[in-house]
Parts: C-alpha cells; sequence; structure tokens
C-alpha cells in the first residue's frame, strides 16, 4: 500500500540537450513525487521524455551533453548536485532500474549468475561465493526454476521473460528503495507480460518499495499503478491516482489515449487513434504542445503554456479548458465511443 | 566442442585438398601451364629442362623424371598424398627439397610476422581504445587523422621511402643484412625493427579505427547502460565494452597472422629478408614450378589454421557460437 514517505521528488527538472539542428527539450519543466509502496506509472508516447527523465534521475544521461535544471530529490537528497561517484554509490544500491528490452540488457559474454554477483559485489564487501549463494536466492526469489543450474547459464539460454527476471534479480541485489522498470514488459509476450508485472507488483509489496513504471501502455498502467502521469512533449499533461484518471481524465490528450485502447466489452466500435504525430522536441508547439493535434482547442491554446494545476478537477491536469467544459467533452466522446455496444 | 573441433579439423584437410587442386589447375591444366600441350606432346616444363634444342628422348627421360608423363589426376593424386605427408617435391633446378627449403626460411618470416603483428596489435588495440574513451578530444581526432594516413599508404611505398630515410640517409638502419634471432639476437632485432614498423603500420591503423569504431558502437549498447545502471565502477564498465569490442578484433588478428606466416613478400623484397614470400618470388621469376607450388600450398596451410584457430577461439570467447 502506498504511504506517505516520499521516495522521489521531482521538482521542475528540465533536460536539454543541445544538438546540431537545436535545443532537444526532452524534459521540460516536470515536477512529481513518488511514495514508498506505491507503482507510479508514467504514460506517453515515443520521445514524450519517460525514460530521459528516470536515466536522468539515476545519473545515466550524458551531463557532458546535456543541461539539466531543477531538483532530483531522493530521500530528502538532491540528486543533481551528487557527483558521479556519490550517484554511482546509490545505483544498484538505493535504486535500481530494468530496462525494455531484456534480450539486449545483459552482457551475452558473462554467465547470468557473474552479471548478478558483480552486482552485489560493487556495493558489498564479501566472500565471492557467498555472493554467488545470494544471487541462487535472488534467482529463485524472482521465480527462475532451479536457480542453481541458470546462475550458470548464459543470457542465451534465458527466454525474455526469464531474463526480464533475472534483471529484476539483479536489481533487487541490494533490497533498493526504488526501482525504475522502463517499459519492462513491451518486448514480451502478452502472458509473460502478466507475469513480469505481477512479479514487480510482489517486490514491491515484499520488500516495501516504489516502483516507477514507465510504459506507454495505458493497459499495464490499469493493472498495476496507484498514480498515474501522463506526458507529452517533455511535460505532464495530467497527473492523478489511477481511477481518477482512468474514470475521470481531463486532459484530452489523455482521452485520446484511452480511447485508443481496445476494450473487450464495445464490440464492434473502431479505435480512435489520435490524429497527427508527436511534436519535434526540438520545435515544441508554443503554448499548450498538444493544441495542434487538439480537437478541443481554443484561443488561449497557442499562446499560453497551461501550467499542472488542480482546475477543479480533483487532480491536477495541463489544459486550459475550463472543468464544466471538460466533463461534458469527456461524456460525450464516451457516449460516442460506446454507442455501438451490445449488452 | 571436441567434436567441433574435429568437424573443423576434417574441413581443414578438405580445404586444403581442394586449394592444391586449383593450383594444380592454374600451373597443370590451363594453357601454358606445364601439362602436355607442347609440340609433341610433351611438358613444356620438361623441354625447359632438358637444355636448347633437346632430343626429344632427353625431353621424354626429363618428363619422366619429373613424373610429368603421367595423367594429370595421377600426378594430382601423388601430389596431395605426399603433401599430406608434408612432402612438397623438390625444386626442378637444385633439387633442394622445397619443405625443407620452406622450413630455413620460416623463422625469418615468422620473425617479421609475430613482430609486426604484436606492434600493430598493441597500437591498434591501444590507439582504438584511447580515442574511444575519450571521444572528440584531440587526441582522438589525431590519432584519428593519423590513422587516415596508415591506411593509405601502401606498404611497398612506405616501406621504400623507409629504406631511403633510414638506410641511404640517415644511415641507422642496413638493410639486407638478415641474422636469424638464435644466432644473434642483437643483430636480429638492429635488423628487423624498420620491417616490424613498416608492416605494421597499415595495419595499425585499420585496427586503431576498427577498436574505436567497435567500442562506441558497444557503449551505446543496452547492456553498457545495465552495467551502469547497477553501479559498476567505469574501469568495470570498460571491461564490460572490451569485452565485447575487443573478441572481433581476435578474430582479424588472427587471419592477418595467418596471411602474414605465409610470406610477406613485399616487406621481405623491400628489406632482403630471406622469407617465405621472397622465396616464392624468386620461384615465380624462376618458373619453378615445385616451389610456387610448395609456397601457395604452404601459404594455404597457415590461412587455413589459422581460420581454425581463431573460429575455436571464437567459440571460447563467445558463448553464443559453442558447439555450433
Amino acid at each position: 500500500m502506498p504511504t506517505n514517505e516520499v521516495l522521489l521528488e521531482v521538482k521542475d527538472l528540465r533536460v536539454h540537450f543541445p544538438t546540431g539542428d537545436g535545443l532537444v527539450k526532452a524534459v521540460d519543466g516536470l515536477s512529481f513525487k513518488v511514495h514508498r509502496g506505491e507503482t507510479f506509472g508514467i504514460v506517453g508516447e515515443s520521445g514524450s521524455g519517460k525514460s530521459v527523465t528516470c536515466l536522468t534521475a539515476l545519473g545515466l544521461t550524458n551531463l557532458d551533453r546535456a543541461n539539466v535544471s531543477g531538483e532530483v530529490l531522493f530521500k530528502g537528497q538532491d540528486l543533481l548536485t551528487l557527483s558521479k561517484e556519490e550517484l554511482r554509490g546509490l545505483r544498484g544500491k538505493e535504486m535500481a532500474m530494468i530496462f525494455q528490452d531484456p534480450f539486449a540488457c545483459l552482457h551475452p559474454f558473462y554467465r547470468v549468475g557473474d552479471q548478478i554477483v558483480e552486482a552485489i559485489l560493487v556495493h558489498e564487501k564479501m566472500p565471492k561465493n557467498q555472493a554467488a549463494e545470494r544471487a541462487i536466492e535472488l534467482l529463485a526469489a524472482v521465480g527462475i526454476p532451479k536457480p542453481r543450474d541458470r546462475f550458470k547459464g548464459y543470457p542465451h539460454e534465458y527466454s525474455g521473460g526469464m531474463r526480464q527476471r533475472a534483471m529484476i534479480a539483479m536489481a533487487l541485489a541490494h533490497n533498493p528503495d526504488l526501482l525504475i522498470a522502463d517499459e519492462p514488459t513491451t518486448a514480451l509476450d502478452v502472458t509473460v507480460q502478466a507475469q513480469i508485472l505481477e512479479l514487480i507488483d510482489k517486490v514491491k509489496r515484499e520488500f516495501n518499495i516504489g516502483v516507477i513504471l514507465i510504459t506507454h501502455d495505458l493497459g499495464v498502467v490499469a493493472d498495476v499503478a496507484q498514480s498515474v502521469m501522463v506526458m507529452y512533449a517533455g511535460r505532464a499533461a495530467e497527473l492523478g491516482s489511477r481511477e481518477e484518471v482512468f474514470s475521470k481524465p481531463l486532459h484530452p490528450y489523455a482521452w485520446g489515449l484511452l480511447e485508443s485502447i481496445p476494450r473487450v466489452d464495445s464490440a464492434g466500435e473502431r479505435l480512435v487513434p489520435i490524429e497527427g504525430a508527436p511534436p519535434s522536441l526540438i520545435f515544441v508547439p508554443p503554448g499548450c504542445p498538444f493544441h495542434p493535434r487538439c480537437p478541443h482547442r481554443f484561443e488561449p491554446c497557442d499562446k499560453d503554456r497551461p501550467d499542472l494545476v488542480d482546475r477543479g478537477g480533483g487532480h491536477p491536469d495541463a489544459c486550459h479548458l475550463t472543468i464544466e467544459d471538460k466533463r461534458k467533452l469527456w461524456a460525450e466522446r464516451e457516449a460516442r465511443r460506446t454507442k455501438g455496444v451490445k449488452v | 566442442m571436441f567434436q567441433y573441433v574435429v568437424r573443423r579439423m576434417l574441413w581443414s584437410i578438405v580445404m586444403l585438398i581442394l586449394v592444391i587442386a586449383s593450383v594444380f589447375l592454374i600451373f597443370f591444366v590451363l594453357p601454358g601451364g606445364a601439362g602436355g600441350d607442347a609440340p609433341g606432346g610433351v611438358s613444356k616444363v620438361a623441354i625447359l629442362f632438358a637444355g636448347k634444342n633437346p632430343r626429344p628422348e632427353l625431353v621424354k627421360q626429363v618428363e619422366q623424371r619429373l613424373g610429368l608423363d603421367r595423367p594429370v589426376y595421377v600426378q594430382f593424386a601423388r601430389y596431395v598424398g605426399k603433401a599430406l605427408r608434408g612432402d612438397l617435391g623438390t625444386s626442378f633446378q637444385t633439387q633442394e627439397e622445397v619443405t625443407g627449403a620452406l622450413l630455413r626460411r620460416m623463422p625469418a618470416t615468422a620473425s617479421l610476422a609475430f613482430g609486426a603483428s604484436l606492434i600493430w596489435l598493441a597500437m591498434g588495440v591501444g590507439i582504438g581504445v584511447i580515442s574511444a574513451l575519450k571521444r572528440r578530444s584531440l587526441l582522438d581526432r589525431g590519432s584519428m587523422v593519423f590513422a587516415l594516413i596508415g591506411v593509405s599508404m601502401p606498404t611497398f611505398w612506405l616501406g621504400l621511402i623507409a629504406v631511403f630515410a633510414f638506410d641511404s640517409g640517415m644511415q641507422i638502419y642496413d638493410t639486407g643484412s638478415y641474422v636469424p634471432l638464435t644466432e644473434d639476437p642483437v643483430q636480429w632485432f638492429k635488423v628487423m625493427w624498420l620491417p616490424w614498423l613498416v608492416l605494421a603500420f597499415v595495419s595499425a591503423a585499420i585496427y586503431a579505427r576498427m577498436v574505436r569504431g567497435n567500442m562506441l558502437e558497444v557503449q551505446g549498447e543496452d547492456y553498457i547502460r545495465t552495467a551502469r545502471a547497477k553501479g559498476l565502477r567505469e574501469r568495470s564498465v570498460t571491461r564490460h565494452a572490451l569485452r565485447s569490442a575487443l573478441t572481433p578484433v581476435v578474430t582479424m588478428y588472427g587471419l592477418d597472422l595467418g596471411i602474414l606466416l605465409g610470406g610477406a613478400v613485399i616487406t621481405e623484397q623491400i628489406f632482403n629478408i630471406p622469407g617465405i614470400g621472397d622465396y616464392a618470388v624468386q620461384a615465380i621469376r624462376s618458373q619453378n614450378l615445385p616451389i610456387i607450388l610448395g609456397t601457395t600450398v604452404f601459404a594455404a596451410a597457415f590461412v587455413i589454421f589459422a581460420n581454425l584457430v581463431v573460429d575455436i577461439v571464437y567459440a571460447a570467447l563467445d558463448p553464443r557460437v559453442r558447439y555450433s
């Protein structure tokens, strides 16, 4: 269950990459909090800044090539002010991360067990065989059958789901407080996806940690997240609890995302894609970055950038529409969408 | 693993026989070869050895002595049979045993090949890794300019310039006084250092570019990000990257060394090193077929052997190719 302890607080984070073509504003004024015991879902299309946010928090963005400002407070400590060595000391120990493609994330030339042992030994001095025993325990804990044999296996001898389990085992080596999962199920079969999500959820409960789950799949978030942040063009469009965002979404972009999920209970209806494509992060549209694709845009949208504040809808969103308009428009869109439902 | 090695060994022998067959085809069967297409149905080579305006009987005699009167396939079979036992025939001119001559010349070629290859390996890998780690730095740019110059300079040109500069000009090097390592190591080194550098230069440049490219590519791999994400020190991250980036270098090095052990024709010529390459050039000049055949087969054997070793080593280095 989510607690009140704030693990990670991001305040007005900006990550800009100067390139030959211009300044890429990958993250542009982002603020959110993650509590211990909760799964915080970050949703958005590719290039919306989800991954960059988390990589920056871990110190994995190349700071020589990025301008980073704002604050990333982890248990009260600003990660952006830490030295490389201090950050390294936290990585894998107090904050761990797993990635999208388990096929590419493990070093193909090293045994899986040795890679986990390495993760253990880098932060904790102990005899190698003791670390190996610990690694085998971890493999067992994430549900890898015959962990003692599998310990000696190479990544290519593992299936995709098993590799992601191994990655999770590695991430858990030091009982971190925060686990960042960057699209952990995208590369996996649907059945395996469910298992991995379940495992992440179990890990969260048993280790009482905070999880940031990055995904472009609202369905994944609906399954396991307690809080949801919808990101668009490096900014937050909407931020709330899962129930709020799914039942009373406030931002037209969130509406678009919800409408593009297929639903079994509305057979025969057509999926509604969001018109257009995500903007270039160099030439972000002025005002609300979503306005060129928004069917409900009106006068201030292309000039004033809406802040992420509670406009009376119960949770914060970044859209100029009044709360009455939002309720009305969403109700209409819902009605249109479920018109053909066979009951 | 064992099965894999055995299978590869057997294939190596098949390959070697195919190489001998193609050499035979070129030198004996194709027009202008040693086969019996001269007037009177006798071998041109036999005529060559029988002296000016020989009597036909003498030519026949020579043919018989050299075995050229037999059908080509018989000659081929005999040659293969002997070659597999290590006997590459005897020189037409001097009756010297080709195998023995090759083995006597081997140390010179091996000195050149190992010395040069170690230099280029050290330089190439060193420069490549440092360039990749210090990407975009002055050091990186400078190294890559060096590499560009290196790959653009052919050995025969560089070698002649080197001889011109160090032998004729500065006179700190004496061309053409090869001494075996076992006789006088100091003199051996004095003679070998320049050919080593000349031969190593181009390859060092190629290796440096390859290693740098590999390193940069590997550094973008997800598993390197994983290594950082688990908090490894940069030194360990680099070790992870090197493991992947240098594995292909092993392959390339093995093959290059194998090729070189079969004779460094140009460098041996320029620096008067009495090695296999030099032997081959002499044989071609005097149309000494057994030696041409012998050096070709010898060189091919090295390349095939190097391929085999490289594949076995690769299987040991990359777990994904094991037992395949």
